[in-house]
């Protein structure tokens, strides 16, 4: 069937067949979707509350050098990548796995806020993170899984643009409550206003838990699905014989590879385009903006097109504003270009790849699957980002980006061949 | 947090479960739970405030402080610095003499988050507390210390120097926005001259000359100016690939030319012939590892002081011998000394202080 749905996602009709499609599953938008999205919004206004305060923290309260945090970003990445390979294959095993994985993962998370109580070393602060990177790593494949399943085929690019847009206001939500509460708090230098934020994260981060278990159905795997022996990890790796999921990852990894991460863009805008330095902060606030706005749209719009077609089309975007920071452009306008271009490129693709590979894989092992594209393709943007940082350094950014450009142009083109309709069989 | 996931109320309930009681039970749950959680969050917040409001209060046996006129040209030797003690006014520059640094302060009524000042110029960096996030700008004063200039800053403050003439400034602020949400923080580092208002407001863009020749890096990051005496020659950290360098800056040249590996927060010696800075030391605790030394420019030779402490500041040369710095204090920070040649011991100049600037 998930053959029959790859070769038809112009319509989406035919997957509508698929086994285990249930008449409750037939909203546009069904209330698991609303309620993983909605524990999507508060977790994320939880962590981006630490997050926008964190800098400041180290600086201002705790008398520290932040610079070292970088380096645990890298590893965090690649540790990050494996424990959502984990997370996904868990979560298969048995009916209410999703929802105990990804309540574990939520769980962890939240119990990172009230440990930032009682650390005040940059290293120590850098753990804790890792182990709220961890728990991200675990929710993300399981959550989505749900997504999946809770939502009738032809309308998952909707399901996930919701769910995107809602995950995106949380982010943009977190730092205003963060700065809200210092502000009460009244003083910069002190503690005591972090501990206030960190607390009020926390609640917040519980708010979200309890959320998903008192809204998230346990059970979103279908009832006639899992009747066969729980999935073992070679089973979930064995999902990559299957051709359509095959070639989905393959063109995930491929894109992946050379797309330039959001910090080289950013660093890109500023350097290439003369951009003023004290805009710098804005910049992610931009793709973010447009992220939000468009991520419904273009689901929906995924649904009508195809998944695999928006997906690239989002590259071509990509493809696009790379173009404009290489070309005689300058100034604020090919700033906001950019930033237009960029978030447009998440909402056509972020959710959008989580819909094409819900179709890819059978109902029992919606997790594993999502773990395995998006693993695919967390890891292979690292890989590039270290390619990215070496070219820079040999040839400079320029040439680095020409370079990418260059190779996001051929792996669209091999791309596109190989998530060809006919191309599936 | 795993046992509410356990206590999963639906846990043996068969799909779909959602219908009338069970709704009315879970909003209710949910309901009760937000009322704890706000009032958890709400004690939080007051208690915060609390604690803001009593540093407001004056501090008792804290040094005193009172309103007046600061100049940056006075009549005698003063150092001037962020007066953190509570009261009134903390966080304000405030000037105290130089030879009795324990005596009254005298609050100039403007607050920095840093400042340093010289030959009638000063820096002060300062935060505009917004709707949406806090944003920073760099002021430029003058003598009477009313702003002349105002130029933005992307981030959080932590370094500033002002030339020995009073022409130059520079200022180093950290900037996280590389990624929404990221933890992989960065530098800016900018430089104004006061006689032209030329603004270099990202020091990377300047050429990094390694061993002669050009580096390039994305990864490249700048902190940390002091100037020379010359208005042109500055001295700054560059760091790239994990490694920090001593680099001598060529502002018409715009060129930062690498010295000497392992130098963080150089401070030129008075006489232009050493740096005071912060290396990081081998073996270390990774959460302090920097210790204070001084680097003699002509032989490359480096001295380590006295002080065996874990220092993150910009040392100030309060003289051609002795290194001033701030540590960890009761009320934020304190301000201490040490002699720059290796003898000597360390020794408290000053409580509840930070940002030293001597002038006169």
């Amino acid at each position: 069937m998930y053959l029959a749905d790859a070769r038809s996602t112009k319509t989406g009709r035919a997957a509508a067949a698929a086994p285990g499609t249930r008449p409750g599953r037939r909203a546009a938008v069904p209330g698991t979707v609303l309620a993983l999205g909605a524990v999507s919004l508060v977790t994320d206004v939880s962590s981006e509350m630490v997050s926008a305060v964190l800098p400041l923290y180290v600086v201002a309260a705790l008398g520290l050098s932040p610079l070292g945090f970088g380096l645990l970003d890298g590893i965090n990445n690649g540790v990050g990548a494996l424990v959502r390979l984990l997370g996904g294959h868990l979560a298969d095993r048995g009916a209410r796995g999703h929802k105990v994985v990804a309540g574990i993962g939520y769980g962890l998370s939240a119990l990172c806020k009230p440990l930032l109580l009682l650390v005040h070393t940059v290293p120590l602060i850098g753990g804790v993170l890792a182990i709220d990177r961890t728990g991200k790593g675990l929710r993300t494949a399981p959550r989505d899984a749900m997504i999946s399943l809770a939502t009738a085929p032809e309308h998952r690019g909707r399901a996930f643009g919701v769910h995107r847009a809602m995950d995106t206001t949380g982010a943009l939500l977190g730092p205003l409550l963060a700065f809200a509460v210092l502000r009460i708090a009244d003083d910069r230098a002190e503690r005591a206003g972090y501990s206030a934020v960190f607390t009020v994260s926390g609640c917040v981060a519980v708010l979200g838990v309890l959320l998903l278990v008192l809204f998230v159905p346990a059970r979103t795997t279908p009832v006639e699905a899992p009747t066969g022996p729980r999935p073992t990890l070679r089973d979930a790796l064995a999902l990559l014989r299957r051709p359509a999921l095959r070639r989905l990852t393959l063109a995930a990894v491929l894109l992946g590879l050379t797309t330039v991460s959001d910090s080289f863009l950013y660093l890109l805008l500023q350097r290439r385009l003369g951009l003023p330095a004290h805009l710098f902060p804005l910049l992610p606030l931009g793709t973010a903006a447009v992220f939000l706005a468009l991520a419904v749209p273009l689901g929906v719009i995924a649904d009508k097109v195809g998944r695999r077609t928006l997906f690239l089309a989002g590259h071509a975007v990509l493809l696009g504003a790379y173009g404009v920071v290489l070309s005689p452009l300058r100034g604020a306008g090919a700033a906001v270009l950019v930033l237009l271009l960029h978030g447009t490129f998440y909402a056509a693709t972020d959710g959008v790849l989580a819909a094409a590979t819900a179709a890819t894989v059978p109902d029992g092992q919606q997790g594993a699957g999502q773990a395995l594209v998006g693993t695919g393709q967390a890891l292979a943007r690292f890989a590039c980002s270290l390619a990215f940082g070496a070219a820079w350094t040999l040839w400079g950014p320029r040439a680095a980006l020409t370079a990418t450009t260059v190779a996001l142009a051929a792996a669209a083109i091999a791309a596109t061949r190989l998530l060809r309709p006919a191309a599936t069989d | 947090m795993t046992a509410p996931v356990v206590a999963d109320p639906d846990s043996a309930t068969p799909e779909p479960p959602v219908e009338g009681a069970s709704v009315r039970r879970k909003v209710v749950v949910l309901a009760v739970a937000v009322l704890l959680l706000a009032g958890v969050g709400t004690a939080a917040v007051r208690y915060a405030a609390d604690r803001a409001d009593r540093r407001n209060q004056e501090q008792a046996g804290g040094p005193p402080v009172r309103e007046g006129a600061v100049t940056l040209q006075p009549t005698g030797r003063q150092l001037l610095l962020r007066n953190l003690a509570w009261g009134p006014h903390r966080d304000e520059v405030a000037a105290v003499p130089a030879d009795h640094p324990d005596g009254p302060r005298t609050a100039s009524g403007v607050k920095c988050l840093r400042f340093h000042a010289a030959a009638g110029t000063g820096i002060c960096l300062q935060a505009e507390h917004g709707a949406l996030d806090d944003t920073y700008h760099a002021s430029v004063l003058d003598a009477s210390l009313h702003e002349t200039r105002r130029f933005p800053a992307p981030g959080i403050p932590t370094r500033a120097r002002v030339s020995p003439s009073g022409h130059l400034v520079g200022w180093t602020v950290f900037v996280s926005g590389d990624s929404y949400a990221g933890t992989d923080f960065s530098t800016r580092t900018a430089i104004v001259d006061t006689r032209s208002w030329q603004f270099y407001d990202n020091l990377e863009t300047f050429q990094v000359l390694k061993d002669g020749h050009p580096v390039q890096a994305s990864d490249l990051n700048v902190w940390g100016t002091t100037f020379a005496a010359d208005d042109n020659r500055f001295y700054a950290t560059v760091a790239t690939g994990g490694q920090t360098y001593l680099v001598q800056g060529d502002l018409a040249a715009r060129t930062l030319t690498t010295l000497h590996q392992n130098v963080e927060c150089p401070s030129l010696s008075p006489d232009g012939t050493r740096i005071a800075y912060k290396k990081r030391v081998a073996g270390a605790d990774p959460a302090a590892p920097w210790r204070l030394y001084v680097l003699d420019l002509a032989t490359m030779a480096e001295t380590a002081t006295a002080e065996q402490r874990n220092i993150d500041d910009q040392a100030l040369w309060a003289d051609g011998r002795t290194l001033l710095y701030s540590l960890p204090g009761d009320y934020g920070s304190d301000l201490w000394t040490v002699p720059a040649d290796g003898t000597g011991a360390p020794a408290v100049l000053v409580r509840s202080a930070v940002a030293p600037a001597y002038l006169g």
